[in-house]
């Protein structure tokens, strides 16, 4: 190893000298202690580190060491259902090491040495191999088999493939190289700041939904597979429980998550609850298909980078194996204030509230990883990563460096929204400021998959793929226009409005009541099954334009408002017959409202 | 000012000669062996001893940050290196003992000495050795218990402006917290960040009477002392409140008062430090050094204590954008609001309970922790008084007759819930079950078809009691 000596200690940035071959991107190891750290820059004679441990107790004169690697992931088995630090260490680990307190320059590896896996190779040997190529499986937990691939750099000839138990250390085959032999592992390592490469030209368009059972996000602001989205909020708000419901109900195989320079207690929360809850579509914990990366607020700044990569590069992995992967980054801000305060130690000129000029290039590289691809290797797959990333805006204010340029980057916008939010209604995602560039594509996807999940979605409503994207489009208009009543309605009082109008509001309140809000904490309502979702939808519209019809006809807005069957259409989502439910809410409006007509004596067609 | 120590009194390496002094840091020559973070010690020809800490090393110059009083200080100096980071002994003798903000004992008894000493900036909890927090805590103050529940192991900041009596609150809330169905009860740290003499005695006169000085530790940092040095007070209060609830066992609750000198003390640094101002001329970092002291709250998997954190802060002008409030905001488990609106009506506890939030309530309630009704109770609570204050604003437009029946009686609910549920008295000593009985007998106001957000079944239970109960008194 390659030795140089401390030069100069700012904070978390260390200056070293006397290694001059020492590249950007290199693992050094710093002191007595050996703290981890990466060089970030190289100058004349000096270079800086960024050090992802506390740095007290470091003095001028003291060793640095040249690893000559990169910052890497090992990925392999083991991966699901552990919980990492920012830089990969497990947790669980560090606890055996120094207790319920991380103390400094302990070493734990990534990925657990002493399991025995139970490998079964599906190739046989004698073929040519190479980068991707599955050659066997791993049942890592019950509900995830982990297809162990060729590495992305080898290629050659399988000369050998065992069968059997195995740790990870240990070979499970062997390759030929250009004429040398090279064992095979279960796990290989891999450098988390460089994208893992898929086939050329291999990126698919966006096409299918990623179903999360939160309403507000499936029905109007839907995000695709492979996507991106943005969800900024100032605090308060329900970022963190949004991003715990995506990662809870997202119909994907592999969920990494990672606590980025937050709350200790929310990754806590996350480590109890998810062992007992169950997928939806396995009936198996949630945990077997979750990976949890957790650099909490108080643990050093420059871990918050690396652990943004080191979750981004297991996604890509198991992504690489062709399944459907989802991501949630909480919070992408700390990882730039983190870029913020380390470019503030080097020196660099600040160009926006102290960001230097070249955070839109780290956000675009983050966010880019996200996609759905023909993955590399045989068989032929396809996988995808799909990204959500939270962003705390200071003060709340969405015009800041790392919101707009995150919505450069991202095709899906979930705008929170603090009065939202103070009168409780969750998710706080506001339908005015929020969009979906992928929405026009993906919700016939939507519909599709409903019908899969219930096909007696098609007998209640049989032109359901027809009609539901203009149920849709009448849903946003109402809310856009009800909004503009209402501010009116804020200067005249809601009595002086006109019935229409007041019918407006009525069906606004009724669609945030019983359609956009929900009870994360409900069991029933926590999960809106896509059929669900699309009938309630459809009771909200129906019952507006018949609503409509009678107030055409001069039967008054109150004796519609002072109806029982409004305080059911809020109400509907928590009836635990669920998709039942809904259908009889659909025949109660219509005997709600053809009473209404015949007290009236108004005939209005159905 | 700093307390003047013998030559002899100093040992490690000594050297002399300080090249510059800017505001509160000093530069010095660089000197072999000098550690990132060591605490040194300058005696200036004044024959004050002042405290400092290296805060950046290098070939060509090291740099001190001295807490404490800074004039006096000359080229000609004494600089003593520890060699050691900045440290407290600790030992079961600080319960009930007063200390200044470099944790010297104000209180006429002599120093702690102990070999077992911690670092006071503590290491990070490992997030897996988190215990999540449940245990509800019972203030007796209706408008946190029934809407802001505190738990055990919780960091809950009251964010208040100056003029309302955020003291008188907090003091409410240190005399009367206890866990439901436990005996014990909670010891006190309490850290003050350049309070005025009149707030420091109110809370240990306040402490005094309940009795809660015998169970406290009391760390003050004054409006008269050195700014610098309270970058460190709740540094060191925090080192004592782990070490009583993680190797003593005590359930702590820690109130630090007040988070705004506190940052106003590391801005002061930052700029001595010439370093890239952020919003309001505040470092970058503030927030990863604000974490530093709020993520020391939690329970420890294996450790029968806890520690729950009350942070007090004054928002500049009110506004809970400032960057102070604001990130502290971010990484606190909620804020309890104060108001000038509610304060200047009348009605104490003046907690706006809109903008405020425990995000670690649902987990301390329900059946079995309070009672079953607890959390719709709330959320209802919640919905009708949002509607009621946006009554409220258009009637201040349109009057009160140009108000829909609905919206009027949503605006006679916000009244009757400010009135009735969120006044009380400083002394008064609500359980839950009166809270929540409370809570019903105001929403008993509304029809019960008004009341989506919570199960018709739960309304059978408790709407027609309360309103018959409500309409009783009424008469």
């Amino acid at each position: 190893m390659r030795q140089g000596e401390i030069v100069k200690v700012s904070g978390t940035v260390v200056f070293g000298r006397g290694i001059p071959d020492i590249e950007v991107g290199e693992v050094v190891e710093i002191g007595e202690d050996r703290l981890i750290g990466e060089v970030i820059r190289v100058f004349e004679e000096d270079f800086a580190a960024q050090v992802y441990e506390p740095t007290s107790g470091l003095r001028v004169g003291d060793p640095v060491f040249g690893t000559g690697k990169k910052l890497v992931a090992e990925l392999g088995p083991g991966l699901l259902m552990n919980i990492f630090d920012g830089i990969g260490r497990p947790l669980e680990d560090l606890i055996k090491l120094s207790g319920p307190f991380i103390s400094r320059g302990i070493k734990a590896y990534m990925l657990p040495r002493d399991i025995k896996w139970e490998f079964k190779p599906t190739v046989e040997a004698g073929i040519e191999v190479g980068p991707g190529d599955i050659v066997g499986e791993v049942k890592e937990t019950e509900y995830l088999v982990h297809k162990i691939m060729i590495p992305p750099n080898m290629s050659g000839v399988l000369k050998e493939i065992y069968e059997g138990e195995f740790k990870i250390e240990e070979p499970i085959g062997v390759v030929e190289v250009n004429g040398e032999e090279k064992n095979l592992y279960m796990y290989h390592e891999w450098p988390v700041k460089i994208a893992r490469p898929v086939q050329p030209g291999g990126r698919l368009p966006l096409t299918t939904p990623l179903i999360t059972g939160q309403r507000v996000i499936d029905v109007l602001f839907p995000v695709a597979k492979g996507g991106a989205a943005c969800i900024p909020g100032g605090f308060g708000t329900g970022k963190t429980v949004t991003l715990h419901q995506l990662a809870k109900w997202s119909d994907t195989d592999v969920v990494v998550y990672i606590g980025c320079g937050e709350r200790g207690n929310e990754m806590a929360e996350v480590l109890t609850e998810f062992p007992e809850l169950q997928d939806p579509r396995s009936g198996r914990p949630l945990m077997e298909r979750t990976v949890l990366i957790a650099n909490t607020s108080n643990m050093p700044v420059s871990a918050r980078e690396a652990s943004v990569y080191i979750g981004i590069t297991i996604a890509e992995y198991y992504r690489d194996m062709g399944y459907d992967v989802s991501l949630m980054a909480d919070s992408t801000s700390r990882w730039a204030e983190a870029i913020r305060e380390i470019s503030g130690r080097l020196g660099e000129m600040p160009v926006e509230r102290g960001f230097p000029a070249y955070l839109p290039d780290k956000i675009a590289e983050f966010y880019e990883r996200a996609g759905r691809v023909k993955v590399l290797g045989r068989p032929e797959r396809i996988g995808s990563v799909t990204v959500v990333g939270a962003v705390s805006p200071p003060g709340g204010d969405f015009n800041e460096p790392v919101t707009t340029h995150t919505l450069r980057f991202t095709g899906v916008f979930w705008a929170l929204d603090a009065d939202l939010a103070y009168s409780r209604h969750f998710p706080s995602i506001h339908w005015l400021k929020s969009y979906s560039l992928y929405a026009e594509a993906i919700i016939g996807g939507y519909v599709e998959k409903a019908v899969e999940n219930n096909p007696r979605l098609k007998d209640v409503w049989p032109n359901v793929k027809e009609e539901y994207p203009s149920y849709r489009v009448e849903a946003m208009n109402i809310l856009t226009n009800a909004s503009e009543v209402e501010s009116i309605a804020k200067i005249i009082g809601e009595k002086a409005l006109p019935d229409d109008q007041r019918l407006l509001l009525l069906t606004n309140e009724l669609i945030k009541e019983g359609l956009l809000r929900q009870n994360a904490f409900d069991p029933v309502d926590s999960y809106s099954e896509p059929e669900r979702s699309i009938l309630i939808l459809k009771a909200i519209i129906d019952f507006h334009r018949l609503a409509e019809k009678l107030v055409r006809e001069n039967v008054p807005i109150d004796r519609i408002i002072e109806s029982p069957i409004v305080s059911r259409i809020k109400r509907a989502k928590l009836d635990e017959r669920k998709f039942d439910a809904i259908v009889d809410l659909l025949n109660e409006i219509r005997e709600a409202l053809s009473s209404i007509a015949e007290e009236y004596r108004v005939s209005i067609s159905f | 000012m700093g307390i003047p120590v013998k030559i002899s009194d100093l040992y490690g390496k000594i050297y002399r000669g300080i090249r510059e002094i800017r505001g509160s840091l000093v530069v010095l020559d660089p000197i072999p062996g000098v550690v990132f973070d060591e605490i040194i010690r300058i005696r200036a020809p004044d024959g004050i001893d002042r405290l400092g800490r290296v805060i950046e090393v290098s070939r060509d110059y090291v740099i001190a940050q001295v807490f404490g009083d800074e004039s006096g200080l000359q080229h000609d100096s004494i600089v003593k290196f520890t060699g050691s980071t900045f440290e407290i002994p600790v030992s079961p003798d600080v319960v009930g003992r007063m200390f200044n903000g470099r944790f010297e004992p104000i209180d006429g008894l002599p120093k702690i000495s102990s070999k077992d000493t911690r670092d006071i900036n503590g290491f990070p909890i490992n997030p897996r050795a988190r215990e999540y927090p449940n245990d509800f805590i019972q203030t007796g103050i209706s408008a946190i218990d029934g809407m802001l529940s505190l738990v055990r192991g919780q960091k809950l900041p009251i964010f208040s402006e100056s003029g309302l009596p955020h003291n008188r609150v907090a003091a409410q809330i240190a005399r009367q917290a206890t866990i439901l169905g436990e005996e014990e009860s909670f010891a006190l740290v309490f850290a003050a960040m350049g309070l005025k003499h009149d707030e420091a005695s109110y809370f240990i006169s306040q402490f005094r009477e309940s009795g809660a000085i015998d169970r406290s530790v009391v760390i003050l940092n004054l409006a008269d002392d050195p700014a610098i040095e309270r970058l460190i007070t709740p540094r060191i209060a925090l080192t004592i409140a782990e070490y009583l609830a993680f190797e003593l066992d005590y359930h702590v609750l820690a109130i630090l008062t007040d988070m705004t000198n506190y940052c106003e003390a590391l801005r002061e640094i930052s700029a001595a430090r010439e370093e890239v101002p952020g919003r309001g001329g505040y470092p970058g970092y503030m927030y990863s050094d604000l974490a530093t002291i709020y993520e020391r709250a939690g329970i420890v998997r294996g450790k029968k204590g806890s520690l729950t954190q009350m942070p007090i802060l004054t928002m500049p002008g009110g506004d809970k954008r400032h960057p102070i409030p604001d990130l502290t905001g971010y990484i606190t488990e909620g804020q309890i609001i104060l108001s000038k609106d509610l304060h200047s009506r009348g009605i104490y506890p003046p907690i706006n309970v809109l903008p405020s939030l425990s995000r670690l309530m649902r987990s301390g309630i329900g059946p079995g922790k309070t009672r079953d009704d607890h959390k719709e109770l709330s959320d209802q609570l919640y919905d009708a008084y949002s509607r009621g204050v946006k009554a409220r604003d258009l009637a201040r437009i349109v009057g009160e007759m140009g108000l829909s029946d609905r919206e009027r009686l949503f605006l006679k609910f916000a009244d009757l819930f400010e009135r009735r549920f969120i006044n009380q008295g400083e002394y008064e000593n609500r359980t839950i079950e009166e809270t929540l009985d409370i809570g019903w007998e105001v929403l008993s106001v509304l029809p019960p078809e008004e009341l989506t957000r919570v199960r018709e079944s739960t309304i059978e239970k408790y709407y027609y009691k309360a309103k018959a109960a409500y309409e009783g008194i009424q008469k």
